[in-house]
């Protein structure tokens, strides 16, 4: 019988500790599935946030190291310095990266800095129990804005992407889904060419992935992909913000 | 070959830390130690290595613990407020058991302060304020050319410990020339050489060994209690091999100093005077401030009247000294603070009244 889906080998063969319908598994699977594709998976060293994902390095068969609230992409930078011909990449969360690690992220897009970052945004926190996150929606109920979020007090939702896309380093943004099939293929290529455009060291690059927090969000898994749908895709639209060469 | 130069103090740490093999320095400008990131932005890429300047202190420690976990070796320095920034970094640096070098320029605090010397840092240098179970070797050099000695040995201590090493000097140190004999350079590692001296480190698996993992986080309290137990063992195994210290004067002494860094060559100043009145006063210089040298305190006769502490602080070191002193003498305070140096005649002043003798 020929096999026509199998486990990758970026992946260790263990149980995650994510909650069932959280889309985390599906961003690590596609990360790893193209770097074992690219047979770089020898080559990468990966940097874990805090955050649900801080266990990342259970899952991902690379080099990594966990990082303190929102600080990956400044050990990034320090990992490239001393690894010049290694693939390097962040995985961060909402709250990891547009919140207390914004100064991070930005510098590190500003300078240019060769390496990948995947940004995971579910609009809420979740390890620590479903608090507000600079992404979270307007309306949005969270445990630290249970009348939904106001944005006379909150301000109105933080758009990653765009804001690193108007950085002169980053020459590759894009948003992706993993909302359905269509999508999670759309979102692999992305991963392909954030990678590719790392191998060839033209300058930052940054793949904002929507994702779902069931649990938080107090929907189940399907519910959770329908809320996406309809309420994260039309305020953080899917597409290539910048590419090289090209700007969209 | 070992040539005698001039040299201002933070370019001197600087050159040191190159010779000491250091390719990577991540930091950002602060005062009084602006000199070394300076010095590194010129001189590391000539030999080959990297220099960052970070937008932060916090990224600064950050991209360090990146450099250091890939397996470089890492210089970083700041002074008082941008330490203070660094301290989350130094206890992640200490549980993930990454080997660094810290070189901390103090200047007079609390909050922005002054950006003259200061030694109100003692606290945040050997007590820290990072979170959790963790000690930073501290040593306090009181000249340029002992700092430039102790900075070979510091990344050797680093190293085979798989712990942050500090540096503690203040901006006399940091800012005044003297001549200085720098050591010979010893080689870089790098690509292969890296893997093969700290396998632990970050270096890509090659595909031939199971992957490296840097952490902190344990999640069963049992496993944490065993990790925090094991560095320990390194931290006990510290207070029995790198304690530094010297004395002088004990055995005769009617009085004892205790003193580090620039603060203790003011206070040799100060024995002399009190020598030409016919007052013996003994010197107590530690060099690790952690691990202190509480086991030379034993060393004073019961003879001794009195103990005083001189800091350039409102006392902070005193502490170490109380606890070495275990009760035996009356232990008081000499300093001055505010970025002000104290002089040979305030500390000669200071002990007059300690032994209740009329100047």
């Amino acid at each position: 019988m020929t096999a026509v889906f199998q486990y990758t080998k970026g992946m260790l063969p263990e149980e995650t500790t994510y909650c069932p319908g959280c889309t985390h598994g599906i961003a690590h699977r596609l990360i790893m599935e193209v770097l074992d594709e690219k047979g770089l998976l020898g080559q990468t060293i990966g940097v874990a946030p805090i955050g649900c994902s801080i266990l990342a390095h259970h899952y991902m068969n690379v080099d990594m190291c966990e990082s303190a609230h929102g600080r990956a992409p400044a050990i990034a930078t320090g990992i490239r310095r001393v690894q010049k011909d290694k693939i390097i990449f962040t995985y961060q969360g909402d709250g990891d990266l547009a919140s207390i690690g914004t100064g991070e992220i930005v510098q590190a897009a500003h300078r240019g800095e060769k390496f990948t970052t995947f940004f995971i945004n579910n609009a809420i926190y979740g390890m620590t129990g479903g608090q507000m996150a600079p992404t979270s929606l307007i309306g949005q109920r969270t445990t630290t804005s249970a009348e939904g979020r106001d944005k006379d007090s909150a301000g109105m939702p933080i758009r990653m992407a765009e804001l690193i896309a108007t950085l002169d380093g980053a020459v590759f943004v894009e948003r992706v889904s993993v909302d359905s099939p269509a999508n999670i293929r759309k979102a692999k290529k992305a991963v392909q060419n954030a990678i590719e455009v790392q191998e060839k060291r033209l300058g930052f690059g940054f793949v904002e992935i929507l994702s779902t927090c069931p649990t938080n969000w107090g929907l189940n898994p399907v519910k959770s992909l329908e809320w996406l749908r309809e309420n994260m895709i039309p305020y953080y639209p899917l597409g290539t913000l910048k590419h090289p060469g090209e700007v969209k | 070959m070992n040539e005698k130069v001039l040299m201002k103090g933070n370019e001197a740490f600087a050159e040191a830390a190159i010779r000491s093999g250091c390719r990577y320095y991540f930091g950002y400008p602060i005062t009084p130690q602006n000199e070394i990131t300076e010095y590194m932005s010129r001189e590391l890429p000539k030999h080959g290595g990297s220099f960052v300047q970070a937008e932060s202190e916090i990224a600064a420690i950050n991209m360090a613990y990146g450099g250091a976990a890939a397996g470089g070796k890492v210089l970083i320095s700041s002074s008082s407020p941008g330490i203070a920034l660094m301290q989350e970094g130094f206890s992640f640096l200490c549980s993930t058991e990454i080997p660094l070098v810290i070189l901390s320029v103090s200047r007079g605090g609390p909050g922005v302060g002054t950006i003259q010397p200061g030694q109100a840092d003692y606290y945040q240098s050997t007590r820290g304020g990072g979170n959790g179970d963790y000690h930073l070797f501290v040593f306090a050099p009181s000249s340029i050319q002992e700092a430039v000695d102790m900075m070979a040995r510091a990344f050797e201590i680093a190293e085979e410990y798989r712990n942050p090493v500090m540096i503690y000097v203040d901006g006399v140190l940091g800012q005044m020339m003297e001549p200085v004999i720098l050591p010979k350079p010893i080689p870089a590692i790098s690509g292969d050489e890296i893997s093969k001296l700290r396998p632990w480190a970050m270096t890509g698996t090659g595909g031939k060994r199971e992957h490296n993992v840097i952490k902190s986080l344990y999640l069963k309290p049992e496993e944490l209690e065993a990790r925090i137990l094991d560095m320990d063992q390194k931290y006990q195994k510290a207070k029995n091999e790198l304690v530094l210290c010297k004395t002088e004067g004990l055995k005769e002494a009617e009085i004892v100093f205790v003193a580090y860094g620039s603060t203790a060559r003011i206070t040799e100043e100060a024995i002399e005077l009190l020598a030409e009145e016919g007052i013996k006063a003994g010197l107590i210089r530690p060099v690790s401030l952690w691990p202190f040298p509480y086991d030379v305190f034993d060393q004073i006769p019961d003879t001794v009247n009195a103990v005083i502490s001189v800091e350039l602080s409102m006392g902070q070191m005193i502490d170490d000294v109380k606890i070495g002193c275990r009760g035996r003498f009356p232990v008081s305070l000499s300093g001055r603070v505010g970025g002000i140096l104290i002089t040979p005649p305030e500390i000669a002043a200071d002990a007059r009244k300690a032994l209740g003798v009329r100047a």
